[in-house]
């Protein structure tokens, strides 16, 4: 009898759309993706957006990380690139919209493939110090190269258009974030289906073996830093959109420690997990905020301790997930489909 | 020329205490092949129990200092047993992103007992600067030196003749064939642990004494990354001597381009030279060259 996933052909187990259930399921997301925006508030669309430009830096960041094996500790510098870029074409050569998104992209996947080039003799420890020094040092370009960025001041800019609509409210920037998301993320997931997506795969399970095989590391892994950093300068541009400002404080190094314990959480190397990482993360400072604020009736002082206790929460979620879960959320929505998926004669 | 000889001593005498801070990261790295991260929190950990038993308590300062590295070794045995040791044998990621947890969860905490204020020391050494004849070296950075040195020092003749010291060597050089000569590898990381911990809080305390206590004392834990990359992740020698060469470096940088990018040149120039570092000859001055095979 046939029970649960069974296959055939490798063509099957390949398919994007593995049976007319997650297609179903899919349909059904994307119609709550769609009417999302008429049910909820401008907090809840707010968040929404917040997600969706987490969801874009953290596909991005697993793409290099947990699918590439090349660990990244200054994801933040990339996506700032991308913010200032957004903010600079934008502002100075009044680039339209639509055209500043992608050429952010572009610029930031410049910049990576420029820090990417360590990664060639270097990997490990060494590659993770490496990036982590790009990280203060672009930080640095930020403050400190004053005509282009405007300092600590920032620069601030005008509602994004697309054609004659100006993006003014989060509702319709809502719609602009989620057909990117779903655009990146389908993207992402096809990657991987790809020669390209392989070759990474290959490099980090073992990367002398891949390059004997015949995948040029120089190409694949400079690819990778390219895709991850496009990635993290759309998310940028777009968050820089949003805020209507950009100022160095935006993009710390918390902010790249942030992005790897998304994709930590949520499982390395999984494009849904890169997903759940980035919701559950964004969510969880969310939670923590309304939280002190309903108890700072009860103990004032409560809401100056916000940012340290987001710290401490980030940090407990990181060590305690390596520790007890290292392939994340991803790992734990696995074993509830199994579970469901033989229900109930599991055995 | 009497500015440059000035900053080359005051380079000089911070990079002893770079040594020192590098030290701790070299004994934990040698010993498990763990890049500690939260060295920074640790540090900074270290000078707020050193100052608030001072303060608080009103212990002598031998004694404050004492308790303080007590408490740092019982928080590396304890870091070690909980977190590092589940995660032996785990990919390189999963080990760094520890560090980077604990180290956020640290900061946190630092920041929930000791609010954020600028603090500083009790005077502790005599205000007096050092006069060299050429250079002046102003008092908090000259004992601090002292401090760092005499510490290092220690830690290295423990290093080098205690049965304690040989059996981390040995655990550094080859884990199994120190394992079969009946040393307790578990024992060893667990040591080298709470040595890198108290290395950290030495340091912190001396960097608290001289610019201040606040919670983000810590970041220089980042810049000595560019010392033990410098004198190579694995080499006690080479971090004492990266210690040297950085604080050097970092200050002739701030001497000489901060009028040209505008301040802040000294806190970044590390960085910088990390990365030329780790595109001329990543395995550092004296760093054990690794062989792959395949």
């Amino acid at each position: 009898m046939r029970c649960a996933d069974f296959k055939t052909s490798y063509i099957a187990d390949e398919a994007i759309f593995q049976s007319l259930f997650v297609k179903c399921a899919l349909g059904v997301l994307f119609a709550a993706l769609l009417i999302f925006p008429f049910m909820a508030g401008a907090y809840e669309l707010y968040i929404a957006n917040l997600i969706g430009f987490a969801v874009i830096g953290a596909v991005g960041l697993n793409i290099l990380t947990g699918f590439t094996g090349q660990i990244s500790l200054g994801h933040a510098a990339f996506i700032g690139i991308g913010g200032y870029t957004a903010a600079i074409l934008i502002t100075r050569l009044h680039f339209p919209f639509w055209l500043a998104l992608p050429c952010a992209g572009v610029v930031s996947a410049a910049a990576g493939v420029i820090i990417g080039i360590p990664s060639l003799r270097v990997k490990g420890l060494y590659l993770c110090v490496a990036t982590l020094a790009a990280q203060f040092i672009f930080e640095f370009l930020f403050i400190h190269w004053e005509p282009l960025t405007k300092g600590i001041r920032g620069i601030n800019l005008p509602a994004p258009q697309i054609f004659s609509i100006t993006l003014d409210s989060e509702r319709k920037f809502y719609f602009l974030t989620a057909s990117l998301v779903v655009l990146l993320v389908a993207y992402a997931r096809n990657l991987f289906r790809s020669r390209v997506g392989r070759a990474f795969v290959a490099i980090r399970d073992r990367d002398l073996a891949a390059e004997i095989m015949g995948i040029s590391l120089f190409r694949y892994k400079l690819t990778a830093f390219a895709v991850s950093s496009f990635y993290a300068g759309v998310c940028g541009a777009l968050w820089v959109s949003f805020m209507r400002i950009v100022t160095p404080e935006h993009f710390p190094f918390h902010l790249s420690i942030q992005y790897l314990a998304m994709i930590i959480v949520g499982g390395l190397g999984s494009v849904l997990g890169s997903i759940f990482g980035a919701i559950f993360m964004t969510l969880t400072p969310e939670l923590l905020n309304v939280l002190s604020s309903a108890l700072s009736q009860m103990l004032p002082g409560l809401q100056k301790l916000f940012i340290p206790m987001k710290e401490v929460v980030f940090g407990t979620l990181i060590v305690l997930f390596l520790v007890f879960e290292p392939r994340g959320l991803a790992e734990i929505w696995r074993r509830i489909k199994t579970f469901f998926g033989l229900w109930p004669f599991s055995y | 020329m009497d500015i440059l000889l000035q900053i080359i001593v005051t380079g000089f005498v911070t990079g002893g205490v770079y040594g020192l801070i590098a030290l701790g990261f070299v004994l934990i790295f040698k010993a498990t092949g763990v890049l500690n991260l939260a060295t920074g929190a640790l540090m900074t950990l270290g000078a707020f129990v050193c100052l608030t038993f001072l303060t608080r308590l009103g212990a002598p300062f031998w004694a404050a200092f004492l308790l303080t590295l007590v408490v740092e070794l019982l928080l590396g045995f304890t870091i070690e047993r909980v977190v590092l040791r589940q995660l032996i044998g785990e990919p390189i990621i999963s080990v760094i992103m520890v560090t980077v947890g604990l180290s956020s969860i640290l900061h946190g905490l630092t920041h929930i007992v000791w609010s954020p204020e600028h603090r500083s020391f009790p005077e502790l050494f005599p205000p007096e600067p050092l006069d060299l004849g050429f250079a002046v070296v102003p008092s908090g950075l000259w004992w601090g030196f002292v401090f760092a040195a005499v510490a290092t020092a220690l830690f290295l003749l423990v290093f080098k003749f205690s049965r304690t010291g040989i059996a981390m060597r040995a655990t550094a050089s080859d884990q199994q064939a120190a394992q079969s000569t009946g040393i307790s590898v578990r024992w060893v990381f667990a040591l080298s642990w709470s040595f890198g911990c108290m290395a950290a809080a030495i340091g912190g305390i001396v960097i608290g004494n001289i610019s201040g206590i606040s919670i983000y004392l810590g970041d220089i834990g980042l810049k000595v990354l560019a010392v033990i990359i410098l004198g190579g992740l694995d080499s006690i020698g080479g971090a004492i001597l990266g210690g040297f060469i950085i604080g050097v470096l970092e200050n002739l940088a701030g001497l000489y381009l901060d009028p040209v990018f505008g301040g802040g040149v000294k806190d970044i120039a590390p960085f910088f030279i990390i990365v030329l570092i780790l595109l001329i000859r990543p395995y550092g001055l004296f760093g054990k060259k690794i062989i792959e095979r395949v």
